[in-house]
């Protein structure tokens, strides 16, 4: 079996963004990029599932700049088989990139693709769901532990409240949450070997998609700036703040 | 034009969360139908026709639709959406499950999290773990939106006649997944997305064991929610579905107590629209003083017992 699993390039999780002045948008000039978390963990699943012999080859599939090679690049370097790189300019929405997806499922026919179950720029949670519903096939979300079997998937999922297992037949999509495993760092020798792993770089735009964004951003603002509090000196004093000055308790 | 809200219930009544949604529901300023679906759900759906501006109630009954499973759910969606001009779920796991899932289906671009109305077709929403807000417009016949409760305020349930109630046709089930079991902890305590009093803990409890020694005591004395970092819950100490930030749940408590969390960005999302925070951290470099109300520095062993016991 055949995994696919897409890989986006975000801006690195510890990178504190800052909001152009004039509201266009945050400044992403000289910022360092990096794979967005949850799809360290989707790639991370996938290899797992390799290396148990169940799945026989992991192919990474990015859409984006030309620079979305480094990001799949990670991706075979972790350890991946190859990489297809779909390159369009600007905001392609998830469900641009769920239309894009569903071509590439075409033509690689996986048996599972696994997502991360957001992105930590846009904080959308959508693509995984929305590439699922185009293809007709099952959905396990906010995925903590994938049990393979020989009549479908077992995930486990993380809901409010607590855990909800499902079963879903293959073929199937899922998403992966933070608890699903811990990522490997790639090796330097792996890293090396990645540098001649393929890497198919095409125009999204071969594939006929309308990537025209449905939602218009009409500005970018910083969000307000909660007030600086006080320092106290004892826990009788914050008893007496909570229970006077703010009235909480 | 008329606003289809999916209601989040246990069967029994509605949820906090779904009067939160009808907030901005309210704000889009059309006529509201409130959607009920599960498997047996009329005293929620009676709870449901009695919600501020709700002029029609629709249950959907199935045992497919008991679980909540993405794949029936987002099939009813589809089948009722087209009669409406917008349809709104509080972000919940069950509807960020389903709702995009129905998005794509009818071919349109779900609005998610929303933190505000500005216009019909116009919303305010968190990105970048609520560091850049962002005004969208949406250019969709039908609106998918979900809510990000912690940013709005419960409409309360009225004294009013109720709305009438009425039972819609349930698509077939397309049979993809099926419900295996659910594990939920039956903790006697409120929930943490809609309680008043949030106590929260990070990795400097240093083990579950501790966390719980220390953190619940003072929960129980402030009638409070127990929340952690996305530390606290890698590390174990603490559940997966305690998890307050970016990635984990978004909450708005009047008072929130963070008890040996640093204050990382991802934190910050989830917690900073609470309106009072209280630090408790022996680090008074720490980013959580930045947003904090009150700040303690110094040993949270010494001081959270202090405090529970302050309180007692």
């Amino acid at each position: 079996m055949k995994i696919l699993v897409p890989v986006k390039r975000v801006v690195d999780y510890n990178v504190n963004i800052r909001v152009k002045a004039d509201g266009s948008g945050v400044d992403l000039a000289n910022v360092k990029m990096s794979m967005n978390p949850f799809d360290e963990i989707s790639v991370e699943e996938a290899l797992r599932l390799r290396e148990a012999g169940i799945a026989s080859e992991v192919v990474a599939v990015s859409i984006g700049p030309k620079e979305a090679q480094e990001t799949v690049r990670t991706a075979l370097a972790m350890g991946a088989d190859r990489g297809i790189v779909l390159e369009a300019e600007g905001t392609v929405e998830p469900l641009a990139v769920a239309k894009l997806l569903k071509a590439i499922v075409a033509e690689e026919a996986p048996g599972l693709v696994i997502l991360g179950k957001q992105a930590i720029d846009d904080d959308c949670n959508q693509t995984g769901q929305m590439l699922s519903a185009l293809l007709g096939w099952p959905q396990g979300t906010f995925a903590s532990k994938l049990v393979l079997g020989d009549n479908g998937i077992e995930v486990t999922r993380e809901v409010d409240g607590g855990l909800q297992t499902v079963r879903l037949s293959l073929p199937a999509v899922v998403t992966a949450d933070l608890r699903l495993n811990e990522p490997r760092y790639a090796s330097l020798p792996n890293i090396m070997k990645a540098k001649k792993k393929p890497i198919d770089l095409r125009p999204a735009a071969q594939y006929g998609v309308d990537l025209t964004p449905r939602l218009m951003v009409l500005k970018t603002a910083e969000p307000p700036v909660r007030p600086a509090g006080r320092r106290l000196a004892s826990v009788a004093e914050l008893v007496d703040c909570l229970k006077t000055e703010a009235g909480v308790l | 034009m008329t606003t289809l809200l999916l209601a989040a219930h246990d069967g029994s009544s509605i949820k906090d969360a779904t009067l939160k949604a009808l907030t901005p529901a309210l704000a889009l300023g059309d006529d509201i139908h409130v959607l009920v679906a599960g498997d047996g759900v009329a005293a929620a759906a009676a709870e449901a026709a009695k919600l501020k501006g709700v002029s029609r109630v629709l249950t959907a009954e199935a045992p497919a639709l008991g679980h909540g499973l993405a794949e029936p759910l987002a099939a009813l969606i589809v089948a009722l959406a087209p009669a409406y001009s917008a349809v709104l779920a509080p972000a919940t796991s069950t509807f960020k499950n389903a709702v995009p899932r129905a998005a794509a289906l009818l071919d349109v671009m779900q609005i998610s999290d929303i933190t505000a109305v500005l216009a019909p077709d116009t919303f305010e929403r968190p990105t970048y773990a609520g560091n850049a807000l962002i005004t969208v417009r949406s250019t969709d016949p039908i609106k998918l939106i979900t809510v990000r409760t912690a940013s709005f305020r419960a409409t309360l349930v009225e004294d009013r006649p109720p709305a009438p109630i009425e039972a819609v046709a349930v698509p077939t089930d397309p049979g993809l997944s099926t419900f295996v079991g659910d594990v939920f902890s039956t903790a006697d305590r409120p929930e943490l997305t809609s309680a008043r009093v949030v106590v929260s803990g990070g990795r400097a409890l240093g083990s579950e064991e501790q966390f719980k020694a220390l953190l619940l005591p003072l929960a129980d004395r402030l009638g409070a929610a127990v929340g952690a970092s996305r530390a606290a819950v890698d590390a174990g100490y603490a559940p997966n579905d305690w998890q307050v930030g970016q990635t984990g749940k978004a909450v708005s408590p009047d008072l929130y107590v963070a008890v040996g969390i640093s204050g990382a960005i991802q934190h910050l999302a989830g917690m900073k629209d609470a309106k009072v925070i209280v630090a408790i951290n022996k680090d008074g470099e720490a980013p959580i003083f930045q947003v904090a109300d009150y700040g303690l520095v110094g040993d949270l062993f010494e001081l959270v017992p202090e405090l529970t016991k302050a309180l007692g």
